[in-house]
């Protein structure tokens, strides 16, 4: 079994509406019954990010994004599946379920 | 060439894509299954002109490539763990080239064609990938081909085998309820490096690319062997033969492409058309509804039964682009569909129908549009037409048989 992140990329940080939310939890439930399910969590705006740099001993705080960009992640799946067919057949219909676009990336090693 | 050399392309043709995936399924590891596979075909022409050809020369390469394969993995077993899990694998008895029962290598072919085309890969990387692995052409062949540099083909490959193993492509046919769509993807590969070889978009190229045009039909060929219930691999096959057989008539002496109507039906290859009116009427006697390709097919096999061009069923023709416009409403379809209107109803209706198209990028609309404003006199309009196509036209056999057509329009 492999794991996917499944990334939730939108270009305003609108929270879901009622109807998504709904179909959002349908779509985690049905995750979870099938096996799929590792994780899952909005996101805040990236005006809440906080970019920290440790590499040189004190951190350092950076207000904002690491990159600004029309769209971004505004929500994830890390989802569980035996390859990419079906971590992309689950991740379409994430994205419909969201009513987003999402990416699929393969986690390493897992 | 000599005999043995002879029996070397032979064999590269028919045993390099069984190589490959009986490898591929053997090792996971479609790097290992390509190296492996490419070193055994060296072996094999190093060692044959001596030893002579062996009994079973597609066995022989198999096991060749699976002894390499496992020596690879050996060496590199010291460095990781990884590799020791992969030699386990390998090291487990498997039986090897000729005892396989062949229904299983069939199979492993065409998961080859489907990790090839899947739709997780950008199309040039499907291009790629399906020409390297299923065909067996070599990078610096598929880079002339296409026109790229080979340093660019090669990484287009490399990354895309990287991600198959790394993203988890499976190395399957797909499930039942993805595979029409799947399908419909293979297709349009072998459909696009057609294509490319029948209308080389490049100027700096022959008009016509024989060996692109060549390993699309033996592709082509390949994967309806592979699917021979799926009526649109069929049909992918019998419209490629059709165009194929015309392919001596298409260029003249001169390097000017030679419209259908012009060619000289005498130059056709009558064993083409044979095999790909035979896989038509195959399609026909199923009573199945047609796809795109077999509508396509069954249009060609018009024009290819036709002796001389006087003697074409246009209405034949009109009622398939019926058919056609049915399943695929595009405007470049309807732009079709016209030529055979103007056959059956005159070049004025016609050309009310061209009226809208949203074509003004696509070269053959203009091309349509000035013959038949030739044809009712409208000189004037009909070179600005022609002028308008010759500049958006790529391919330089067809620009000169352009500028030829708007010379005779301009006596008229």
């Amino acid at each position: 079994m492999a794991q996917y992140l499944v990334s939730v990329l939108a270009d305003s940080s609108q929270l879901a509406t009622e109807q998504e939310m709904t179909a959002i939890r349908a779509f985690n439930l049905r995750l979870k019954a099938e096996g799929h399910w590792v994780f899952a969590g909005g996101l805040g705006s990236p005006d809440t990010a906080t970019v920290v740099d440790g590499r040189d001993g004190e951190a350092l705080f950076t207000d904002g994004p690491y990159l600004e960009s029309k769209e971004y992640i505004i929500g994830f799946w890390v989802i569980e599946a035996a390859d990419l067919d079906v971590a992309l057949r689950l991740a379409g219909l994430g994205s419909k379920h969201c009513n987003r676009r999402v990416e699929v990336r393969p986690v390493l090693g897992a | 060439m000599t005999d043995v050399d002879e029996v070397l392309t032979r064999v590269h043709h028919e045993e390099w894509a069984r190589v490959v995936a009986t490898l591929a399924r053997r090792f996971g590891d479609l790097d290992i299954a390509e190296e492996t596979a490419a070193e055994a075909f060296a072996t094999a022409v190093e060692r044959w002109p001596a030893d002579g050809v062996p009994p079973n020369p597609g066995g022989w390469l198999t096991t060749t490539a699976h002894r390499k394969a496992v020596d690879r993995i050996r060496r590199e077993a010291r460095r990781t763990e990884k590799h020791r899990e992969a030699l386990m694998l390998a090291d487990t008895p498997e039986p090897v080239g000729a005892d396989e029962p062949a229904g299983a290598v069939e199979d492993d072919r065409l998961r080859l064609v489907f990790t090839c085309c899947h739709p997780a890969l950008a199309v040039p990387a499907q291009v790629a990938l399906t020409l390297r692995m299923v065909g067996g052409l070599t990078v610096p062949e598929i880079a002339r081909a296409f026109l790229v540099e080979e340093s660019t083909l090669g990484r287009r490959i490399t990354r895309a085998k990287a991600k198959i193993k790394t993203a988890g492509i499976p190395y399957r046919v797909p499930s039942r309820e993805d595979l029409p769509a799947r399908v419909t993807g293979v297709l349009a590969v072998l459909y696009l490096i057609f294509n490319e070889g029948y209308l080389a978009s490049d100027p700096a190229r022959p008009a016509v690319r024989g060996d692109l045009t060549t390993e699309a039909v033996r592709l082509a060929r390949l994967v309806h062997g592979l699917l021979p219930e799926d009526g649109e691999a069929a049909g992918l096959l019998a419209l490629m033969l059709l165009i194929e057989a015309r392919r001596p008539a298409r260029v003249s002496a001169s390097g000017e492409l030679v419209a259908l109507g012009e060619q000289d039906r005498g130059a056709w290859d009558r064993r083409l058309i044979a095999e790909g009116h035979a896989l038509v009427r195959a399609r026909l006697a199923t009573g199945q509804a047609p796809g795109r390709y077999q509508v396509l097919a069954a249009i060609n096999a018009v024009h290819t039964d036709a002796p001389d061009v006087r003697d074409t069923d246009w209405s034949q023709v009109l009622a398939l682009y019926d058919q056609l416009v049915r399943l695929d409403p595009s405007p470049i379809v309807r732009l079709n569909r016209a030529v055979a209107v103007a056959e059956l109803d005159g070049p004025q209706v016609a050309l009310a129908q061209l009226d809208g198209l949203p074509l003004d990028g696509y070269h053959p609309f203009h091309a349509t549009r000035a013959d038949l404003l030739r044809r009712l006199g409208r000189s004037a309009e009909s070179r600005a037409a022609y002028d308008r196509a010759i500049a958006l036209a790529g391919n330089t056999a067809e620009k000169a048989y352009l500028v030829r057509r708007r010379a005779q329009s301009a006596g008229g």
